[in-house]
């Protein structure tokens, strides 16, 4: 069981919403993740460079973690196999999608795309049945 | 390399929303996923919040321009509604709810030193992998 914590939800949402601004109408890029991810290992490499520091600055953002007080809460003690299987889908299916949380959830929402508004939808019943489904294993 | 510049602050925002929104956090992600259970809300605001800056933003200094800033075009959002993003959404659905971590939350987990990341991350790369060469082949 974890708290409602509004503020600190607000603040990291807002902050999402200030990179995601700035990386659009700077460089005309659209920040989902899966898609930055996904770009950095296809084919087409003439995007790779940004990806990969987008990638990078975003993993390094954990170092301060500690000068905001913020501490990582502990995984769940996944089964190797749920994990894997777990992490294959959510693959496969933000790739056909073509996108993600953060891709339709935030930047395809935002558009007012009813594309994303539609994907957002049906990933988040999904996710919400499979968590119900199984039992809420980790919850 | 102004695109670079732009890609390491803009990364840097992102994974700092994460980390502070809680997002990085699977049990709060599982949590507010498990409606019929002990509901954690948070999320909810962490996806509003993101909205009250983008939207706005989009519609006010975006939408009006063709190009960027940096001059690269700024692509129009594509409206098509295809079995391919309903079928992809409810397996991306399925995987999040399986294991309550999506791409950010992973990209900004790396450095936790947990192998239960790189897991993820490595058959989340593999999906994406047999999703673009196997079952719905992409040209590149």
């Amino acid at each position: 069981m974890t708290e409602f914590t509004p503020w600190s939800a607000l603040i990291g949402g807002m902050l999402l919403g200030l990179s995601v601004t700035m990386l659009m109408l700077l460089s005309g890029k659209t920040a989902g993740v899966s898609g930055v991810l996904a770009g950095i290992f296809g084919a087409n490499n003439k995007d790779r460079a940004w990806r990969v520091a987008f990638v990078i600055a975003m993993a390094a953002s954990l170092l301060f973690d500690p000068l905001m007080g913020l501490e990582s809460a502990a995984l769940p003690d996944y089964s190797l196999t749920w994990l894997l299987v777990g992490g294959l889908a959510v693959g496969i299916g933000t790739q056909l999608a073509n996108g993600c949380t953060s891709g339709h959830g935030i930047c395809g929402i935002g558009r007012l795309s009813m594309r994303s508004i539609i994907a957002t939808a049906v990933f988040m019943l999904s996710a919400a049945l499979m968590v119900w489904l199984s039992g809420g294993v980790y919850v | 390399m102004f695109k670079i510049l732009v890609g390491l602050i803009t990364g840097l925002l992102f994974g700092l929303g994460m980390n502070i929104s809680g997002m990085v956090n699977p049990y709060k992600v599982l949590n507010f996923l498990d409606v019929t259970g002990n509901w954690d809300g948070s999320l909810a605001l962490v996806i509003g919040g993101a909205l009250l800056v983008f939207l706005p933003s989009y519609h006010l200094f975006i939408k009006p321009r063709t190009h960027a800033i940096n001059g690269d075009e700024i692509p129009v959002p594509q409206q098509a509604l295809t079995p391919k993003l309903i079928i992809g959404s409810i397996i991306f659905g399925i995987g999040w709810g399986m294991v309550g971590i999506c791409p950010g939350p992973a990209v900004a987990s790396l450095l936790r030193g947990e192998s239960a990341i790189y897991w993820f991350m490595a058959s989340m790369l593999l999906g994406h992998y047999a999703s673009r060469k196997i079952l719905w082949p992409v040209k590149d």
